[in-house]
């Protein structure tokens, strides 16, 4: 009973953070909002029984990647948002179409899919540190070595790329 | 109450995808628009620990990691390359920046 | 119904004690700075400046609670609020002894024991980067805008060398869990040295050690690395437009952290709550330290440095009397000697932070981030590639 409260709350927590993340005008405010969804996710990860993928999205996600996010927004000194969609398609079609979207997914979900097991925190604890390191050093060795050189890439790339010219 | 069916968690997850597309279509700074695309890829991820959890196998939950630290390497150089643009162009609004001249 | 019952019961407990904790380390803190400096701390207040932390409360209650115009609202009021929870939630998962029995309930000394605890903690300290990130950013300052974003890179910049020196512990215990780690370092070598993690064979982590109280000096934003929020270099820091009891929040945060900081290295390096030396012996240390000092108090009765000391030394010598025989009642034995232990260390850990303090100059700020990317990573790396190794061939 308490997962299924927690489910709720939960869920309703990162629905909302998501419409303010859209509907916000000022970038820290999307942000931060942004921070409420992984947060909630992270919860949402711990009741299916991924206790290393929460704490990994809360330190990857929430402690690092957002912190850049908030970062650059401060340095930047990103002020409101100015103007809207000029094109009328999207204005007047938009909507129907994300609800249409919406909706197919549902409908696939519940249609398309075979019948899926209920949730009950504690039923499976599957996402250990342990079992996560024998399957990623084993079975999935070469995209691990191959993600290592990505970040390192990427380290590369910001670093030349935010360098300041120097004439 | 009994407890929660997994349908709830992939309709969660699409829910929260929807809200990404319309960030990434409707807003104007470029900021914003990044974090709509951070947002789709949780979405993702939820969609993936939900699998994981439906065939109790723990691929989903080594897919989702994966997921997760592309997500941050494109972060840094998507930031390095925003900081590029303020600094040429002076204006962090996607409309702004629509000739090749700078 | 047992269960929510005794958490709640752990709960009112542990932070009656942190709080109460908090308010005397900055006695505490003000003493020992203070007798570094050849000066006496507050005196006054209470006897020997006891009642300071007291006085200090009421005084940052009463103050005017500025909300000055020229903010942004929402997140001014916000950024103590995440600082001040995020410090205080980490002390959760930290356990104090083993297991025990307490009127036929076993419970484990701590408030819930995570399986995923040191990640627990590395997590809340990467999120709390927000509380000094947003508190900055809103007061709308120059200088609260500098020192906010000095001490965000400075804090995300020692997180790498602190997650890397963290690892190594872990790869000695196998286990992720803080209590598992501790249990983990229970036992001798040769009957009288402990298993801690500091003499644990594979490979010894004493260079480990060195580098987490370095970098947790960096994290918590303490001298040698406190420029971020310097007297003489930034008005504040980020906490410049904070007036009363926000301003208490971010001080208590700050103290919160340390406090934490200090019980993570003692579980992960000084072995938790086991004894220096086997059990029979160790078990009348707590006995010994209080005896002597009540001793100490009634000797400086006797030569009193001001007249009134006369009447409060032989007060604080009974009542250290008094703790020293309740460190002898066998039925509570079972309880108090781990926490005799368990605060001995992370007591020494926190006298050290102090003393730093009142030692070392200041890092600058580019030296701060130069020390760290150069120097502190790279030692971590090879910690972690050597007790690997060992860990591996051994």
């Amino acid at each position: 009973m308490i997962d299924t409260i927690l489910f709720i709350i939960f869920a309703i927590l990162a629905i909302v953070s998501g419409f303010n993340l859209v509907l916000q005008k000022h970038p820290i405010s999307s942000a931060l909002s942004l921070i409420g969804v992984m947060g909630s996710l992270a919860v949402l990860y711990l009741l299916l029984g991924a206790e290393f993928l929460a704490m990994a999205q809360m330190i990857v996600y929430g402690g690092a990647v957002m912190v850049l996010f908030v970062l650059v927004i401060m340095l930047l000194n990103a002020g409101r948002e100015k103007g809207s969609t000029k094109s009328w398609f999207a204005q007047i079609a938009g909507l129907p179409l994300l609800l249409c979207l919406v909706a197919l997914l549902g409908f696939l979900i519940r249609a398309i899919l075979p019948p899926l097991r209920s949730v009950e925190f504690g039923s499976w604890v599957g996402g250990t540190a342990e079992h996560i390191g024998q399957l990623l050093f084993t079975t999935y060795l070469l995209p691990f070595e191959v993600i290592s050189i990505l970040i390192l890439i990427a380290i590369l790339g910001a670093v030349v790329l935010a360098r300041k010219e120097l004439d | 109450m009994g407890h929660v069916p997994l349908s709830w968690y992939l309709v969660l997850s699409a829910i929260l995808f929807v809200l990404g597309v319309a960030g990434f279509v409707y807003r104007k700074s470029i900021i914003t628009v990044f974090m709509s695309i951070e947002l789709m890829l949780n979405a993702v991820n939820l969609s993936f620990v939900s699998f994981s959890y439906e065939l109790r196998r723990i691929d989903g939950q080594i897919f989702s990691f994966f997921v997760m630290v592309v997500a941050a390497a494109e972060a840094a150089v998507g930031l390095a390359i925003i900081l590029t643009i303020f600094r040429n162009r002076g204006t962090l609004q996607i409309d702004e920046v629509d000739s090749m001249k700078l | 119904m047992n269960f929510f019952i005794v958490s709640v019961i752990k709960i009112v407990l542990v932070f009656a004690v942190f709080m109460t904790t908090l308010a005397y380390l900055q006695w505490v803190e003000r003493k020992v700075l203070a007798h570094i400096q050849s000066r006496t701390g507050p005196l006054r207040v209470g006897p020997h400046g006891l009642m300071q932390p007291l006085a200090d409360v009421f005084k940052l209650l009463t103050k005017e609670d500025l909300l000055p115009p020229y903010v942004n609202k929402f997140f001014y009021l916000l950024a103590p609020f995440i600082a001040v929870c995020l410090a205080l939630i980490s002390i959760s998962i930290i356990p104090f002894g083993p297991e025990i029995e307490v009127g036929g309930t076993r419970t484990y000394m701590q408030i819930s024991d995570v399986n995923v605890g040191i990640l627990f903690i590395l997590a809340i300290s990467s999120v709390s980067v927000y509380g000094v990130a947003l508190a900055g950013w809103s007061s709308n300052n120059k200088y609260s805008l500098m020192g906010a974003l000095r001490s965000s890179a400075q804090m995300i910049s020692y997180e790498l060398p602190l997650t890397l020196v963290i690892v190594c512990p872990l790869l000695l215990a196998n286990h992720l869990s803080l209590r598992a780690i501790s249990d983990s370092q229970a036992g001798y070598y040769l009957g009288f040295i402990p298993r801690w993690s500091i003499f644990q064979m594979p490979f010894p982590q004493i260079f480990g050690f060195l580098i987490f109280m370095v970098a947790a000096f960096a994290e918590t934003n303490r001298l040698p690395f406190d420029l971020p929020e310097a007297e003489n270099e930034l008005v504040a820091g980020f906490h410049t437009e904070y007036s009363s009891m926000k301003f208490a929040c971010f001080f208590m945060s700050e103290y919160a952290n340390m406090v934490t900081i200090t019980c993570v290295a003692t579980l992960l390096f000084l072995g938790g709550w086991h004894p220096l030396f086997p059990a029979p012996y160790s078990n009348w240390v707590a006995t010994a330290v209080l005896l002597f000092i009540a001793i100490a108090c009634f000797f400086q009765a006797m030569r009193p440095a001001r007249k009134r000391d006369q009447y409060t030394f032989p007060f604080f010598g009974i009542g250290f009397l008094i703790l020293a025989a309740l460190w002898t009642v066998p039925s509570f034995q079972f309880i108090l000697i781990p926490i005799f232990w368990f605060a001995g260390k992370v007591a020494f850990l926190l006298f050290t932070y102090i003393w730093v303090r009142g030692t070392l100059p200041r890092f600058r700020y580019d030296q701060l981030m130069h020390f760290a990317w150069t120097f502190l990573f790279p030692c971590a790396l090879l910690n972690l590639l050597l007790t690997a190794l060992f860990v591996a061939v051994f």
